[in-house]
């Protein structure tokens, strides 16, 4: 089911001029702030599709950029985002890509600081709601409505079982679960949506078992 | 759980509950949130609606300068009294082209379903408020009904312009007003699914061709389309006028129109209105 609730139907409460191009954006924008936790020194935003075409007229360039600076779809900072970003010193440049994407509304994300940075691909569905669907490369389907834990793994026996009943012992409940990689016995990204918050206890035990290499975050 | 229209009609009759109770019933127990919490939200989405559907009739311009001005006009001509039908009707019209005009200035709406198509359910709500003397808490109930039908239609088609084309877009957002205009009018849960269709078939086909890849032209006078749609369903199924075609049919017939739709005529601004002399013209000029 794409769609489950009927505020998503029925909102988002937004500025406008489009739920799948600007309220969209920011939600997409906001996601990979959070996927990030921090506040990026360089933003590239490559669009496809529908978003290449149409981006500036749609206001899907600030939207995208409110976003990332924790803006919800109903700031009226939108309009100014970028200005902001400028203020903030945020090296912010936009890529209009010719390629034909899977859905029309499609745009890639890297944010950097240092040598740390991610790169997310998502889509905007319409009326506001999107899905993350790579992360570093990795395929993932995240909604970013629940919180998730995305785990970098080896490839190896244990490893998913490992983090399953480390949660278990710690009463989270797993609402859903997908395992992904590029190539077998390499690297693999956990994608694990939950019903309750996962604290920062618990997030520090999963880094430090075995196999695992790196462990990101998404709160509510 | 409803996942078409025959079963969510089939819920209503069979426990003799109104539409919007379903839809309420069912948010609770998918997102185990409180029936309260969930009538307050809505509660807020209805207000930002009210408040978007008069802020235009002041005159806005848009965020880029091609559109606005125009819900000013229609609420003149309306209060002028000289006007050819219903001021009801008339009504809807200038709701609708306030909130898409405000949505095309950056200002506050509520998406129902989507941004672009605004205008076409609070227009219709707002009207028949009016009209039936209703209060804000039992009108505001009606979005839910609203919501039922979009929330059908956007799990087995597509709300989106750049997925569906128009029709995507208005199109479901007129089949939701009528739905909801017939039971804010006291007609009977297979009474607004007929409307539902009957709105939604009128709407088949609609292309998105914006010109400059702007939601203004034609989305804004669209919405005006979409509202004054709605209310005719609605009129037709409280007359006793049932659609040939059954409910979800319509709504699968919307899915595969929008699939052998090209994409030159969804929302990439490569066809249609966007590349007339005019579109061209707008296209240079903005981007």
């Amino acid at each position: 089911m794409k769609y489950r609730s009927v505020f998503d139907i029925i909102g988002p409460v937004m500025v406008g001029p489009s739920s799948s191009h600007t309220a969209g954006p920011v939600r997409i924008g906001q996601i990979a702030r959070r996927l990030f936790d921090a506040q990026p020194e360089k933003i590239v935003v490559r669009l496809y599709g529908s978003f290449a075409e149409t981006y500036k007229g749609h206001a899907s360039d600030v939207a995208v950029v409110g976003g990332i600076l924790n803006y919800e779809t109903d700031d009226p900072r939108i309009p100014d985002s970028l200005f902001k970003a400028k203020e903030l010193g945020i090296d912010v440049s936009f890529v209009k890509e010719d390629a034909v994407p899977e859905h029309p509304n499609t745009m890639e994300i890297t944010l950097s600081r240092g040598d740390d940075n991610i790169d997310i691909a998502a889509i905007s569905i319409g009326g506001g709601v999107v899905r993350i669907t790579k992360l570093n490369g990795f395929p993932l389907k995240l909604s970013g409505e629940n919180p998730a834990i995305l785990i970098f793994h080896k490839d190896a026996y244990g490893a998913i079982a490992g983090v399953a009943s480390t949660l278990a012992a710690n009463k989270i409940n797993i609402s859903g679960m997908d395992v992904s990689r590029i190539e077998k016995g390499d690297i693999a990204l956990m994608t694990i949506e939950t019903d309750q918050p996962v604290s920062d206890n618990l997030i520090n035990a999963i880094t430090k078992k075995e196999n695992i290499l790196r462990v990101i975050t998404l709160s509510e | 759980m409803f996942k078409n229209v025959q079963e969510l009609v089939q819920q209503a009759e069979d426990q003799n509950k109104k539409l919007y109770e379903i839809m309420i019933e069912q948010e609770v127990e998918l997102t185990e949130k409180s029936r309260e919490e969930v009538i307050s939200r809505m509660a807020k989405q209805y207000q930002v609606m009210k408040n978007s559907a008069v802020k235009g009739l002041e005159g806005v311009t848009s965020y880029s300068g091609m559109t606005g001005g125009d819900a000013k006009k229609m609420d003149a001509y309306i209060k002028n009294g000289d006007i050819l039908t219903d001021s009801t009707l008339l009504k809807a019209v200038s709701y609708a082209i306030s909130i898409n005009e405000v949505n095309a200035s950056m200002g506050l709406i509520c998406a129902s379903p989507t941004a672009g198509s605004s205008g076409v359910l609070p227009a219709v709500v707002l009207a028949l408020q009016d009209k039936l003397g209703m209060d804000d808490e039992m009108t505001m109930m009606h979005l839910f009904t609203a919501g039922a039908f979009g929330f059908v239609i956007a799990n087995n088609a597509f709300i989106s312009g750049a997925a569906g084309g128009c029709q995507a877009e208005i199109g479901s957002a007129s089949a939701m007003a009528a739905a909801a205009a017939v039971e804010m009018a006291g007609g009977t849960p297979t009474q607004a699914a007929h409307a539902m269709a009957l709105a939604l078939k009128n709407m088949l086909g609609l292309t998105c061709d914006p010109l400059a890849g702007l939601v203004e032209v034609p989305c804004i006078k669209r919405n005006a389309a979409g509202a004054s749609n709605a209310i005719m369903a609605a009129e037709m199924a409280l007359a006793g006028i049932e659609t040939k075609v059954p409910w979800d049919e319509v709504i699968s017939a919307m899915y595969n129109i929008g699939l052998a739709m090209p994409v030159t005529l969804r929302e990439t601004s490569l066809a249609g209105l966007a590349v007339t002399e005019t579109g061209k013209m707008w296209k240079e000029k903005l981007l």
